[in-house]
């Protein structure tokens, strides 16, 4: 430490900045150099900075080569098809996408939009989701109190449930059109069987989600939809209380699977606390896990399934590559 | 007629999802008629045409030989997803704005709503409540169906009509999935708001909900009607019957398919063959069984101490 003050006193003593002149070098009293250094270093003002700030102002002409810009996009933007294909490859996001698809892939005629909708839904959810729970409180006393405030008091508080409500949904109804697509499409067929599975199981967690949802208001609506609901886990078979076999397996309504459910014997505060978990926590977590692994296999799977070139009939039960194909 | 009733019905802020529900899937319907019908006639045409067939895209969308085959996702899928996104942001905008989420009362054990309706996309199986024990209705029958779903891919082994949209190559499958999705599950959902008043009976649109209604209905069960009473019996009975179903059934399925079919029953195996006679079976024995209790009042076919069917 001392080595180094001493070494930066005497560099500023001996004046190294290629701006000073030699008075301040050769200056044996330690005062009068200092003043000068000083003196030449605010001279120095007058063309040192007017030229900085002039190369400044030259790099703001073209943001896209400062640092800042380069280290967060990392290709140009100028209409070529390789910064095309970069624009997709290099992001995060849009890396879901393949950099080329099917010219025919993109009419809306084929998908109908519905798995990207729903997707977007899903967004929208979330979004107005984590900003209802801002003014949500899972328990008895207030989560029906904090759904007046939202309507009444909250600023875009009602609108904000609103959205949530529809875009709900919406996104059930395109979550069925998008499998009625897939279905009418054969997409479901090899190779992509397993992905069909995934949606089959994306598609049981949209409901569900819509389903835990409608308790969290604590209205009668909910309440009631909600009895009329678990009261089907009664009859469970083996699991519940009422069904086949339960009474026979010492199922009571205080073991069964309905207890599990509710977190009690009938609709109450636990169950309230239940459903906000699996509603905001649980499901969405699993369903996000799931969405990711069918996107991703949809690109495994060789991308959206056509519009293929139709098959013929002779052709059904003939490999459509390989040597057998080609009449070997 | 109850205009006032109907609209109520119609214009109750959670129904309105499924009054939209109605043009959409007639619009997709159509829009996938349409292509399915180019596409059969293009089949058609190649399949009569074994030269064209060899040179032909084969596809009902222009393409000239100097086009390219693939294109940039940026921008040509980018611009249709990032349209699509505003397009259903305004949607649900206008509709946030123009209608409001339902809140009713409090929460309250004791006061019974009439009826109870379970959320709409549940209808269908709370319809079903009418027909069948809760059991079959809201446990056995969810899981049937998510089963039946993830199965098709396995259980349907015909290679053509995969990528593209048609009729003529997938008569049975598509009709098979049709019947599942639009009269089970779509129609139920439709009687299940539109119709079911309190009391979950009937009232047609436009008839006045009557909370005092009561229908006399008595129902027997299919043993009674063969003075089948002690317990042992009615149990053995039953068993007959819905094993006699399945089983008369599935001869009918294997002759129908070895008959109509033959290509796919022979690429089928065992298993595969068996699953879809299954499923199918069950498929049908829903109306079936709404059926006899509409027409002949009769309520359960099967009878244990254990369990009703
Ligand atoms: C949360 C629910 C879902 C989301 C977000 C979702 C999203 C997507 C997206 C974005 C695609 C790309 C093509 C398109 O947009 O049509 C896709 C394809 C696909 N989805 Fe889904 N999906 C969901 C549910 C389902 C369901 C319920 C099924 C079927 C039961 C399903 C089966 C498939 C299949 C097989 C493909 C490939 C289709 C093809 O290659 O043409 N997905 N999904």
């Amino acid at each position: 430490m001392a080595d180094e003050i001493k070494s930066s006193n005497s560099n500023v003593s001996s004046g190294t900045t290629p701006a000073s002149g030699t008075n301040g070098r050769n200056g044996k009293n330690g005062k009068v150099g200092l003043v000068e250094i000083v003196k030449d270093d605010i001279e120095s003002l007058k063309t040192v900075i007017p030229a900085k700030a002039k190369e400044q102002i030259e790099d703001l002409k073209d943001p896209t080569k400062t640092q800042v810009y380069t280290s967060i996009f990392r290709h140009k933007h100028d209409d070529t098809p390789r910064n095309r294909a970069l624009g997709v490859l290099s992001n995060v996001f849009l890396h879901l996408h393949p950099a080329k698809i099917n010219r025919d892939a993109v009419r809306y005629s084929y998908t109908w939009g519905m798995g990207g909708i729903t997707f977007y839904l899903f967004i929208i959810l979330t979004y107005t989701g984590v900003l209802l729970m801002f003014y949500y409180h899972p328990s008895k006393v207030q989560a029906f109190r904090d759904v007046l405030y939202l309507e009444h008091d909250v600023p875009f508080g009602k609108i904000l449930r609103n959205m949530h409500r529809w875009a709900a949904h919406l996104m059930v109804i395109a979550v069925w059109l998008h499998m009625f697509r897939v279905f009418l499409t054969g997409s479901y067929k090899k190779p992509r069987e397993f992905n069909w599975n995934i949606g089959v199981l994306l598609l049981v967690f949209t409901l569900l989600l819509s389903f835990t949802g409608y308790l969290l208001p604590d209205d009668q609506l909910g309440f009631w939809a909600v009895t009329v609901g678990t009261n089907m886990a009664r009859a469970t078979p083996l699991l519940g209380h009422e069904g086949p076999f339960g009474p026979q397996l010492g199922m009571t309504p205080y073991n069964d699977v309905r207890f599990g459910l509710l977190g009690g014997s009938i609709v109450d505060a636990n169950a309230l606390l239940r459903s906000y978990i699996w509603h905001c926590i649980g499901i969405p977590i699993v369903a996000s896990v799931l969405m990711i692994v069918h996107f991703w296999r949809v690109r495994k799977d060789g991308g959206i399934s056509g519009p293929a070139p139709v098959m013929l009939q002779e052709e059904a039960d003939k490999p459509r590559r390989g040597p057998k194909a080609a009449g070997e | 007629m109850d205009w006032r009733q109907l609209w109520e019905i119609c214009s109750a802020p959670d129904n309105v999802p499924i009054v939209g529900l109605i043009p959409l899937l007639i619009f997709y319907i159509y829009l996938a008629w349409k292509q399915a019908h180019a596409n059969d006639m293009l089949i058609e045409q190649l399949e009569g045409d074994a030269a064209l067939a060899k040179t032909h895209h084969r596809k009902t969308w222009p393409f000239k030989p100097g086009w390219q085959k693939e294109i940039h996702v940026w921008p040509f899928l980018l611009r249709i997803e990032f349209l699509a996104a505003i397009i259903v942001t305004i949607i649900l905008m206008v509709w946030s704005i123009t209608l409001n989420a339902p809140l009713e009362e409090p929460a309250n054990p004791n006061l019974t709503m009439n009826p109870a309706k379970a959320p709409w996309y549940f209808l269908g199986l709370q319809e079903m409540l009418v027909y069948f024990d809760p059991w079959i209705a809201g446990v056995v029958m969810p899981t049937l169906i998510i089963i039946g779903l993830m199965v098709i891919p396995y259980i349907d082994t015909n290679p053509l009509g995969s990528g593209y949209y048609t009729w003529k190559q997938r008569k049975f499958s598509l009709s098979a999935f049709l019947f599942g999705f639009i009269i089970l599950w779509v129609s139920m959902i439709m009687i299940g708001t539109f119709i079911r008043g309190p009391g979950w009976q009937w009232f047609w649109p436009g008839q006045t909900w009557d909370h005092n209604r009561l229908i006399y209905e008595v129902n027997r069960d299919l043993p009674d009607i063969f003075g089948i009473t002690s317990n042992l019996g009615k149990g053995i009975f039953g068993a007959i019957v819905v094993g006699g179903y399945y089983l008369l059934g599935g001869f009918v399925v294997y002759s129908l398919f070895r008959r109509y079919k033959l290509k796919d029953f022979t690429r089928m195996s065992l298993l595969q063959f068996s699953i879809t006679q299954f499923l199918l079976l069950t498929m049908v024995a829903l109306p079936l069984k709404m059926g006899i209790r509409l027409l002949w009042h009769i309520k359960y076919v099967w009878i244990t101490p254990w369990f009703n069917i």
